[in-house]
């Protein structure tokens, strides 16, 4: 029986942890937070489970149902883990101290953080008031507590997008949703449902200039911008808050993955991996946010769950083609395919760098064309999926994933 | 009730005093404007220990950086406070910059700055390889170091209040009246007697000061902003990295600090406005470029965190000693780069002029040194095994990025002076200095600040009075 350990007990690392299981081996899984569902815990609205379940949860629902099945695997929760090195995990928690545990495999499944005010640069004071969304929604959703009464949202990413309508519906005033692209990076669901249906104005190439106020946030300067993305002069306006929320991007988390010595891909800043989520070091798999950021969380336990079936088995290394993002492309998941693998087909998983009404999605090997799929409407905001089989990838040099648009 | 002496700021040089007092047999009141201390510039500065190349020689600033920068090493070790003496580089691009570096070298040589040389291009490069590949020379300084210069005041204001230094926080001064036998100096609605005063209210100190008729010096303060980056580029240099000084300014510096990060700044903006420690647009793009004229291969987009301070610029030297109105009346004045190498040389010599303002000095026997301050993160394997043993608490790693237990935040909350603000506990212990910035731990550090403080968590304070996080529950809006 093989021993798998899984670090994050989120939606990627559940789904792993039941998959791992059900194939056969034994599981343990560290959480770092007092509770199961990582995210989920604070995602108190409906939408979650659509494909999976056909049913419309809500976050603490969709983790529900994995968490009623996590039957015969070892749970330590309120554990951090400190190092992984060569199949070793080394961790604390208050009650067993400190610990290293190996195993044959470990499973990544940290998730990932919200991108700050220091790494946008924002200007100006640093009062309180300014959250990034994510900090915002456990405030009001697990901690009970109202943050503003008039707020504006730099970014238009879900879940800037979901908490404007949270905080809506919690009686504050949400001003105005900024955002710096001239279209949004959140899925298009939640534009409609959490902004037109309350009638909060999106300011698409708008960006907020200055944060102003020494003790709580009194107001944000918003200005336009221009096709470089910096603010045009002269187009400052004040729109007066006291809360802003940032919704400017998620980060994959993977400090424990560099330090372990894992290959991390610029374009994903998660780890490279093979379609069975193996990363670069033998024994070490990785899913979910940790390896790219998802829009959806059904999509999120797919890929943990093949992890965890990967995990428990081991699978032989052998000959694999590689996969790159190419022209209009920014990144693609897995970045490698192996020749044999138990599946036929290899679903691939990318963003377009740009929205793009009728085009299509094209796959190179080298110069040759060796897949051609039309879509009618394509958008950085929402997650690209394409099934190649292994057979074509494995008779490929190199595979080259890229967008046409129709002219 | 009278207090022996009255030290107005809890700033570093304010703490400073405080804890060079403390070892003697003196009823002493630190004052403080707002809610902890080391909230103006010592919370926003480059955290350097400087060398003392810099100063005039002959000047109280050459005088008190050399004596400060000789103390500072075991003063760090007495109070577990991060120094690390990294050395520094001041780098020069073309001819005029080496004949400056040579001045400066001169300059130091008088001040009496022990081990400087001038290194040319190779001996640079080989110092520092990630430099500028135009770079000409340099002037090396092995005697300056990187400190935590919140952490340094801190520390001495708990040992000072471990020996009975008396603190009042949220006390502005509003009024001093001079009288026969000392002062009444009225603060935070209170007003005390004292028999000295020591002004060490930095960029307020002229308006202190003016409050007993001073008009002897004027503070005109400018402001520096910075840029912190992630520990992904802490390493990119080993020393401090200075740029050649030239009549378009200072140039900005490049440095690792105590906590592993990379600081990148300051600029120096006049201002007429004390409290405004915004960063503006056009500062940040200033030091972005300036920067990368020395270490190109610098990453901002690995930026973390932003923030600008006020210094007290306005006099040619710093301003140690009583005022021409009254010689019980202490100015620690006009204390800019490079005050906080020079704060514990200043409070020595400020102890020196409360001497001949009649107070006795006399060393307490009782007086109890030193400080520890215990960092899980930095701890060996087996080390941090037997703390989690000893108190589970250490087993509960609140702040992610940074590795920062409960543990650590209860330590803190139970020590001298302990927090009350979520950022005063930042301060402390390093919660939310990471990558994430607070956004993982922020609610945790604040659920665990109003667990012990037994408030409810809206009370608690980001930072100043008025920074709530939150307003109040959820449901009790009027919708």
């Amino acid at each position: 029986m093989r021993n798998v350990t899984i670090i994050g007990a989120g939606p990627a690392g559940l789904a792993a942890a039941i998959a791992a299981r059900d194939a056969g081996a034994h599981v343990l899984l560290l959480e770092r937070a007092k509770e199961l569902g990582g995210i989920l815990n604070q995602c108190i609205h409906n939408g979650f489970g659509l494909y999976r379940f056909r049913e419309e949860l809500t976050g603490p629902e969709y983790a529900g149902r994995f968490i009623d099945g996590l039957h015969d695997i070892d749970i330590r929760t309120d554990t951090m883990v400190l190092e992984i090195s060569s199949g070793s995990v080394t961790a604390v928690n208050p009650k067993d101290g400190l610990f290293t545990v190996t195993s044959d495999a470990v499973i990544l499944a940290m998730g990932c953080r919200e991108r700050t005010r220091g790494a946008i640069g924002v200007p100006g004071d640093r009062p309180a008031g300014v959250f990034t969304a994510g900090a915002a929604q456990r405030y009001m959703n697990i901690e009970g507590l109202r943050i503003g009464k008039r707020a504006v949202i730099l970014g238009s990413g879900d879940i800037g997008l979901i908490m404007a309508r949270r905080m809506t519906l919690e009686g504050a005033e949400v001003a105005a949703c900024v955002e710096l692209m001239p279209y949004s990076s959140g899925l298009n669901r939640n534009i409609v449902q959490c902004l037109h249906d309350f009638d909060i104005p999106l300011y698409l190439s708008h960006t907020v200039t200055r944060i102003i106020g020494r003790s709580r946030l009194e107001a944000v300067e918003v200005a336009e911008v221009g096709p470089d993305r910096k603010p045009v002069p002269g187009t400052e306006f004040r729109i007066d808050c006291d809360t802003l929320l940032l919704s400017v991007g998620l980060i994959p988390e993977n400090e424990l993955t560099r330090a372990a010595g894992i290959a991390i891909d610029p374009h994903t800043n998660g780890p490279v991996v093979y379609d069975d989520m193996e990363t670069t070091q033998k024994g070490v798999y990785a899913c979910g946010n940790v390896v790219q950021v998802h829009d959806l969380v059904d999509f999120v336990s797919d890929e943990g769950e093949r992890a965890g079936r990967a995990a428990a088995s081991g699978q032989p290394e052998g000959a694999y083609t590689e996969v790159q993002p190419g022209s209009g492309v920014g990144y693609v998941v897995p970045q490698r395919i192996r020749h044999e693998g138990a599946e036929d087909t290899v679903t691939l998983f990318f963003r377009v760098r740009k929205p793009c009404r009728k085009g299509s999605l094209v796959v190179y090997d080298g110069e040759r064309e060796v897949l051609r799929k039309k879509r009618l409407y394509m958008t950085p905001g929402e997650m690209e999926k394409l099934p190649i089989s292994r057979e074509l990838a494995s008779t490929a040099e190199t595979l080259t994933v890229t967008m046409e648009e129709d002219t | 009730m009278r207090y022996d002496c009255i030290i107005i700021g809890g700033g570093v040089i304010g703490c400073a005093t405080a804890y060079t007092l403390a070892h003697c047999q003196l009823r002493t009141l630190l004052v403080e404007a707002e809610n902890d201390v080391a909230m103006g510039t010592t919370r926003a500065n480059s955290a350097i220990v400087h060398a003392g190349y810099d100063a005039i020689p002959g000047s109280a600033m050459a005088r008190t950086n050399i004596r400060g920068n000789e103390l500072m090493e075991s003063l760090c070790r007495r109070l577990d406070v991060r120094f690390e003496r990294i050395g520094s580089l001041v780098l020069g691009f073309s001819e005029d910059d080496l004949s400056t570096l040579k001045k400066l070298y001169e300059r130091g040589i008088k001040n009496g700055v022990r081990g400087l040389a001038l290194l040319d291009r190779e001996q640079t490069l080989e110092k520092e390889p990630n430099l500028a590949a135009n770079v000409t020379g340099s002037l090396y300084a092995p005697t300056t170091g990187i400190v935590d210069p919140w952490g340094l005041a801190l520390a001495m204001a708990q040992v000072a209040a471990r020996n009975g230094v008396e603190f009042a926080f949220s006390s502005p001064v509003t009024a001093i009246t001079r009288k026969e036998n000392g002062f009444f100096v009225t603060a935070g609605g209170q007003t005390y007697d004292t028999r000295t005063v020591v002004n060490a209210a930095g960029v307020y100190s002229d308006i202190i000061h003016g409050m007993i008729g001073g008009d002897s010096f004027h503070i005109t303060p400018d402001r520096g902003a910075y840029y912190v980056l992630d520990k992904s580029q802490g390493k990119l240099v080993s020393h401090v990295i200075f740029q050649c000084p030239t009549e378009k300014g200072k140039g900005v510096l490049v440095s690792s600090t105590v906590h592993g990060n990379l600081i990148v700044g300051p600029d120096a903006v006049p201002q007429t406005d004390r409290a405004d420690v915004a960063a503006t647009a056009e500062s940040l793009d200033y030091i972005r470029r300036t920067a990368l004229l020395s270490v190109p291969g610098i990453n901002f987009r690995e930026n973390i965190r932003n923030f600008a301070g006020i210094r007290a610029r306005g006099t040619p030297d710093f301003i140690i000693g009583p005022s021409p109105v009254d010689p019980r009346f202490i100015n620690l004045a006009g204390i800019q780069s490079p005050g906080l190498t020079a704060a514990p040389a200043i409070a020595q010599e400020a102890a020196a002029w409360l001497r001949m303002a009649g107070l006795k000095l006399e060393e307490r026997d009782d007086f109890i040194d030193g400080r520890t301050h215990i960092e899980f993160r930095r701890q060996p394997r087996e080390v941090q095994a037997r703390m989690i043993r000893e108190n589970p608490a250490y087993g509960r790693v609140i702040c992610r990025c940074e590795t920062i237990t409960e543990g650590e935040i209860l330590d803190a909350l139970h020590a001298p002076l302990p927090p009350r603000t979520v950022d005063g506990v930042k301060r402390r212990c390093g919660t939310g200095m990471g990558r994430c910035q607070g956004g993982f731990c922020g609610p945790r550090v604040h659920e665990i600040l109003a667990r012990e403080l037994g408030v409810a968590m809206w009370e608690i304070e980001k930072d100043r009075p008025g920074s709530q996080i939150a307003l109040g529950e959820t449901k009790e809006a009027d919708v």
